[in-house]
């Protein structure tokens, strides 16, 4: 019996309503910001025997999307080396090699049983505040082996047939420097699974289980077919896109993610195989990683298509073994967010080349890790831990959005008055930066300024962020913007991190300040072809100062504001020539 | 309250504008809907009364739901509006949260409703502990102020960083504002919200600068134009929150009035509710565009802490918790890449509107989905704005758009635009329900607008809803609405320190200190309350959460304690997530406090029909309607003739002027003692 057409839609909207509710308890219900504040967390529903996406929530951060089923497929076959699948079981791992991404995200996995058989399995996933390692939060960029990054457990058993088993928590909180926020969240976590199973179960016995498998299967074959359609739109060839990381913290030296993307009728190949070899430093990524950075990649290019396991389906990856995007343990990954903004950005610019109408530029392609630590007065250790937004590229359609978030990720950031309530700091600026989006016919969006004073003796500062060499590019003649930049201050005075934007324990005192001017995104099309009325008005709002209209759009701006006609007469003439 | 009989209740909508009239002497009632006038709202307003009382001296009381403040947010047509900040912030409002409005596809833009150059910082500093780093300059305030003034703004909002802390620093910048710039369109932010957040804060604070001199003047027309016809009365403006409020409060507080509208509405679902016995409803009000659901459970709506009416324009006041989806009956119909079949988001609105329209659109919608299937009479079209709707036209839609492709013909192709729809509507309510712990058997839907006593039915079966109520004039649920709120004032506090630090009956006499205040602007306003309620509530949460629960408490008369407030927060805790976290520390992060002036209650047995007929008697024709795969012979009845008790075996239609409602197969309606329509599954 073929499920009809019309089923089919009204159970992808009670599936989908399930992953949604998922993400929602856990966003209420966990401890520190990163996941309630940020949603740095995902749940979904995959398949029984291979583990594959079939169902994913939409609030939770997309790069968690693809990566999952590869971290339940991971449960699957570690399962099957032991005594098999158990009704009340919940999985507990991070491993970031076995379909995790850095030791930070903790996932818990738990089977869905309908008539004593496996039915599906439920998956939560969500960004400790603290896993141990050698930096508070986890982000270090000096760090050659996974073992300075944190603690890393292998797929184990949290709950076994219904049993919760207290001495897994036991190792987890002793190996935390914030125990009770690491309770606080894995209780959130287990909330959601417990509400996915309730949910799941009075829809199998709604529909029944045939109805729903097949509604599974129908899903992934019909996301299959529309992204097929989509490549198939696409000129057929091979374009080609590189981009590079500043460094791996350990070497100063830039690391090459080149991409050969081929359309081929209704396929398409993405080669990674120019690209660097691992690097010493933590932005490394294991292979699902890097092909779940393709998966968000591709949603945000074909943004119609659904979400589920069908979208790669037509989807060809080529990466070498001995490569940074193909790391096995004990490689650091702790940075992998940087290298997963890097290759959105390399898809980016290879779409651009065969479909510029549609075309978006680089977003500003750094998460900012920046924490800042130290003791209080009365002893109590405090951890500032938080991510930073910037632009967004400019597109076929307009001008990028200012302060956006990042592609993999849906995070908002916490007020800064939530932060200065929490930690001893005051922000003494917090404001949009000029001069940061990329020119263009479509100006990308603006980046920001961050500059945080501290209010206690002493702290320790760590940053791990990326741009700070190679700044966010434009696409179709767009220009690059403004790169990342950070700078501290100490008793001599400013100084910039020796590796651009990563650095370790660097000492601040009370009243020093550090500051984080953030990239905008990249610029679409040609910046001659942008308005000179326009580009006056970005100069009223200060998004642009007076030099850059003249260098880059070649604009002068008179002193009252206005377009000063007789100055650029040139450029008409150098337009008219570019057309 | 002032002599006058007449009560009177005003719903503006964007096609018309919905009167009724309680004479409260005698008891009658009488309702009428005339054009909006969109130029000027108060225009249609005025003549709308007119149509039912000829002195408006005779009028006590006038209320109103508004949608002037909702369409100028949309609209941005707001005032030009500046805002004086702390140096290093001017950036706040265009920044948000670092948000998107779509997950996938890097495509959104946000424009701010105040420009970067009308933004102006000033040097002052408070910090999270409230001390005070840097007094503010007033000079210097005085002279951005007098830039703004240059700029052309009209309305500013004062809004300093750590304000809900300590607000001298703010008071004194207002001052200064004033001093030199005389307006009554200066908002301080945490005159507002004193609530921490600055984003929330400073949004919400702006947004009710933007409107203030939008609303203010329209309330200005508006009363002129009472008065001008003798009228002597009070004039009570529906809030957000479900309560009314005075004029000059709504000019004080226009961004209270973000859902004005829609507020009323849930109000009056809530009165009719309670008389006719119903004590948890759902109610469903379909739009052209939208389908809006809201929940009440044990008579009361739940409040939502904010609201985004746009992306990044956030309204952080307590407003009636109300979920949209975009299903509506100008949703089109349309089958995607995939081969899918999608209904909405795309709507085709009242303009052009549904293909039946005529007016341009040649896609699909669930309204022309309704007429192919009979349900709709394609000779009387509701709401009186064409005499005939194009069934030709809309069948060719329907069956080369939706049949031919899918391969099924084209009643089934209709039916199957119905059931996508109806279970998007399907969905909205199992969020507010199931997914809240509710269970839909003990609910009843309520449709009102013109559209949504269609798809009833369907939402009974879909959800597993006990029955549904369909008031006697859906139509006009909104201005009814008006008519029996109450009068409602929420505060709210921050201040985000250990259970175990607070002197728990300090807190609490603190609350009571300005449950009084609050109290006293009720009073302000010349409205006879039988009872004022205060309502106290603090939101809690363990140490290390960002996220809050809400926890009512009582204040005893020998004061509060720490132990009733964790007794509480524990209770709401369990409710909310089925387990507590022993061992671990609580926090008060704010507490928030409503008066509430409950005003006379509304006899809802004048709508009980008078000298109605036998439901034989009320037949006037019969159609083929299609319903689960087949033909059916249904008789089409006058709903408003219907006496007391009839009964009705679906499948049926019922006629009014302002809405058709379906009975589907299997369901059997029945009139109640109060005119209403009562919808259930057939008994076994």
């Amino acid at each position: 019996m073929a499920i009809d057409p019309v089923t089919l839609a009204i159970l992808k909207g009670r599936l989908e309503q399930i992953a949604d509710e998922m993400d929602a308890v856990l966003f209420r219900s966990a401890f520190n910001p990163i996941i309630a504040e940020a949603h740095d967390a995902s749940h979904g529903i995959y398949d029984a025997k291979s583990g594959k996406t079939l169902v994913q929530g939409k609030s939770g951060l997309p790069i968690f999307v693809g990566v999952m089923a590869f971290g339940v497929k991971a449960v699957i076959d570690k399962a099957a080396t032991q005594d098999g699948v158990h009704e009340g079981d919940v999985w507990i791992f991070n491993d970031p090699y076995d379909g995790g991404t850095h030791l930070s995200d903790f996932r818990l996995v738990k089977p869905v049983f309908s008539k004593g058989e496996v039915f599906c399995w439920l998956a939560s996933v969500g960004h400790w505040h603290d896993v141990g390692g050698n930096v508070p939060g986890n982000y270090n960029p000096a760090a050659t082996e996974c073992f300075q990054e944190g603690m890393l457990i292998p797929p184990v058993k949290l709950y076994d047939k219904g049993v919760y088993r207290q001495d897994i928590i036991d190792i987890l909180s002793a190996n935390s420097r914030q125990p009770m926020s690491l309770f606080g969240d894995l209780n959130g976590q287990i909330n959601a699974l417990e509400l996915g199973v309730k949910r799941m179960t009075s829809l199998l016995e709604a529909y029944g289980d045939d109805m729903i498998s097949e509604c599974f299967e129908e899903l992934q074959a019909r996301a299959a077919t529309m992204m097929r359609a989509q490549i198939e739109s696409l000129p057929s060839g091979t374009v080609s896109a590189e981009d590079y990381l500043d460094n791996d913290g350990i070497h100063d030296e830039p690391l090459k993610i080149a991409l050969d993307m081929t359309i081929e009728g209704d396929r398409m190949v993405l080669d990674f195989t120019r690209s660097s070899p691992a690097c010493m430093g933590p932005v490394n990524i294991s292979r699902s990683t890097c092909i779940a950075a393709c998966y968000v990649a591709l949603k945000h290019v074909f943004d119609d298509v659904p979400a589920n396991a069908g979208v790669l389906e037509p989807v060809e990856f080529q990466i070498d073994d001995d490569s940074l995007l193909a790391v096995t343990a004990p490689k650091p990954v702790g940075g992998y967010t940087e290298t997963i903004l890097r290759l959105i950005d390399v898809v980016f610019q290879a779409i651009a080349q065969l479909r510029p109408e549609s075309a978006m530029a680089c977003a500003y392609g750094t998460i900012n890790a920046l924490s800042l630590a130290g003791h209080r007065s009365d002893g109590r250790r405090w951890v500032m831990f938080s991510f930073f937004g910037g632009g967004h590229g400019a597109h076929s359609s307009g001008d990028g959005l200012n302060h956006g978030n990042a592609p993999i990720s849906t995070a908002t950031i916490p007020p800064l008055e939530i932060l200065e309530a929490a930690y001893p700091v005051r922000f003494t600026q917090w404001a949009l930066r000029p001069d940061s989006g990329g020119p263009g016919e479509y100006r990308g969006g603006l980046g920001a300024i961050y500059e945080i004073e501290l209010l206690e003796e002493q702290a320790d500062v760590f940053l791990f962020g990326e741009r700070g060499r190679f700044p966010p590019r434009g696409v179709v003649d767009g220009m690059p913007a403004a790169l990342n930049q950070f700078a501290f201050e100490q008793d001599d005075g400013w100084h910039a991190p020796p590796m651009a934007s990563k650095m370790v324990d660097i000492d601040i005192r009370r009243g020093q300040k550090v500051r984080l001017e953030t990239p905008g995104g990249g610029g679409y099309g040609l910046p001659s072809k942008r308005s000179p009325a326009t580009v006056a008005h970005d100069v009223a709002l200060g998004y642009i100062g007076r030099e850059a209209a003249a260098r880059d759009y070649g604009v002068v701006i008179a002193a009252d504001g206005t377009v000063d006609v007789t100055a650029n007469k040139e450029r008409s003439t150098s337009e008219a020539s570019n057309t | 309250m002032t002599a006058g009989p007449f009560v009177v209740g005003v719903d503006v909508g964007g096609t018309y504008t919905d009167v009724f009239v309680l004479n409260a002497v005698t008891g009658a009632v009488s309702v009428t809907k005339v054009p909006s006038t969109r130029d000027d709202q108060s225009r249609g307003f005025v003549e709308g009364i007119a149509q039912r009382i000829a002195d408006f001296a005779g009028i006590s009381t006038v209320i109103h739901g508004t949608t002037v403040g909702t369409n100028a947010l949309l609209e941005r047509k707001g005032a030009r509006t500046g805002i004086i900040t702390t140096e290093g912030f001017r950036d706040v409002l265009e920044m948000r949260r670092r948000d998107r409005p779509t997950t996938w596809g890097l495509k959104g833009s946000f424009e701010p409703v105040v420009e970067r150059t009308n933004r102006l910082e000033v040097r002052e500093r408070v910090l999270a502990d409230g001390s005070v780093l840097q007094p503010v300059d007033t000079d210097e305030v005085k002279q951005r102020a007098t830039e703004l003034v240059a700029a052309g703004c009209e309305a500013v909002c004062v809004f300093f960083v750590n304000g809900y802390a300590n607000r001298s620093n703010e008071m004194l910048a207002v001052e200064a504002v004033r001093s030199v710039w005389p307006n009554p369109y200066v908002t301080a932010a945490t005159e507002i919200l004193p609530e921490i957040r600055e984003f929330e804060r400073l949004s919400t604070a702006t947004l009710n600068a933007y409107l203030q001199p939008v609303v203010s003047s329209y309330l200005d027309r508006l009363t002129s134009g009472l008065n001008d016809r003798s009228f002597n009365g009070d004039v009570l403006i529906v809030q957000s929150n479900g309560g009314v409020m005075s004029v000059d409060s709504a000019k004080h507080y226009p961004v209270r009035t973000a859902l004005s509208g829609p507020a009323a509405g849930v109000i009056s679902a809530a009165a009719i509710a309670e008389a006719a016995g119903f004590e948890n409803i759902i109610t469903c009000d379909m739009g052209g565009t939208s389908f809006d659901v809201s929940l009440l459970s044990d008579g009361k709506a739940a409040l939502a802490a904010q609201t985004s009416i746009d992306f990044g324009m956030v309204v952080r006041t307590p407003m009636i918790e109300i979920t949209t989806i975009g299903a509506g009956g100008g949703s089109i119909a349309s089958i995607d890449k995939s081969g899918l079949l999608q209904v909405g988001p795309e709507s085709a609105g009242s303009d052009p509107g549904p293909v039946c329209y005529g007016l341009g659109n040649d896609r699909p919608t669930v309204t022309d989905a309704n007429l192919v299937l009979g349900r709709i009479n394609p000779d009387r079209p509701i709401g009186g704005k064409l005499a005939h709707l194009d069934i030709d036209a809309v069948r060719l839609a329907v069956a080369s758009q939706i049949g031919e492709p899918l391969g099924i013909d084209i009643e089934a192709a209709a039916e199957a635009i119905l059931r996508v729809a109806n279970a998007k509507m399907a969905g909205a309510i199992r969020l507010v329900s199931i997914e809240r712990g509710h269970d839909p058997a003990t609910f009843a839907a309520m449709p009102f607008g013109g559209g949504g006593a269609l798809h009833t039915g369907a939402l009974i079966k879909e959800v597993g809803l006990g029955s549904a109520i369909v008031p006697r004039y859906p139509g006009v649920t909104s201005a009814l609405g008006c008519v029996v709120a109450d009068m409602r004032h929420d505060r709210v506090q921050t201040v985000n320190r250990m259970l175990d630090d607070v002197d728990a009956g300090e807190i609490g006499r603190e609350m009571e200190a300005i449950a009084g205040e609050t109290e006293t602007l009720l009073h302000a306003a010349a409205i006879t309350f039988i009872a004022v309620d205060r309502l106290y509530e603090f939101d809690m949460h363990y140490l290390g959460q960002t996220h809050t629960v809400s926890v009512p408490v009582e204040i005893p008369a020998d004061g509060l304690t720490r132990d009733i407030i964790q007794t509480a927060f524990e209770a709401a805790y369990l409710e909310a997530f089925g387990r507590l976290l022993a061992g671990i520390p609580m926090r008060i992060v704010s507490y928030r406090i409503a008066v509430i002036g409950r005003r006379p209650k509304f006899d809802m047995s004048v709508f009980a029909p008078i000298d109605g007929k036998s439901s034989e008697a009320c037949i006037t024709a019969k159609r083929q309607v299609y319903a689960d795969g087949a033909f059916h012979d249904a008789p089409v009845y006058e709903r408003l003739q219907l006496a007391i008790g009839s009964r009705i075996t679906g499948p049926a239609l019922l006629e009014q002027p302002d809405t058709t409602i379906f009975v589907d197969p299997g369901l059997e309606a029945r009139v109640d003692g109060y005119g209403n329509l009562i919808i259930k599954p057939l008994a076994e």
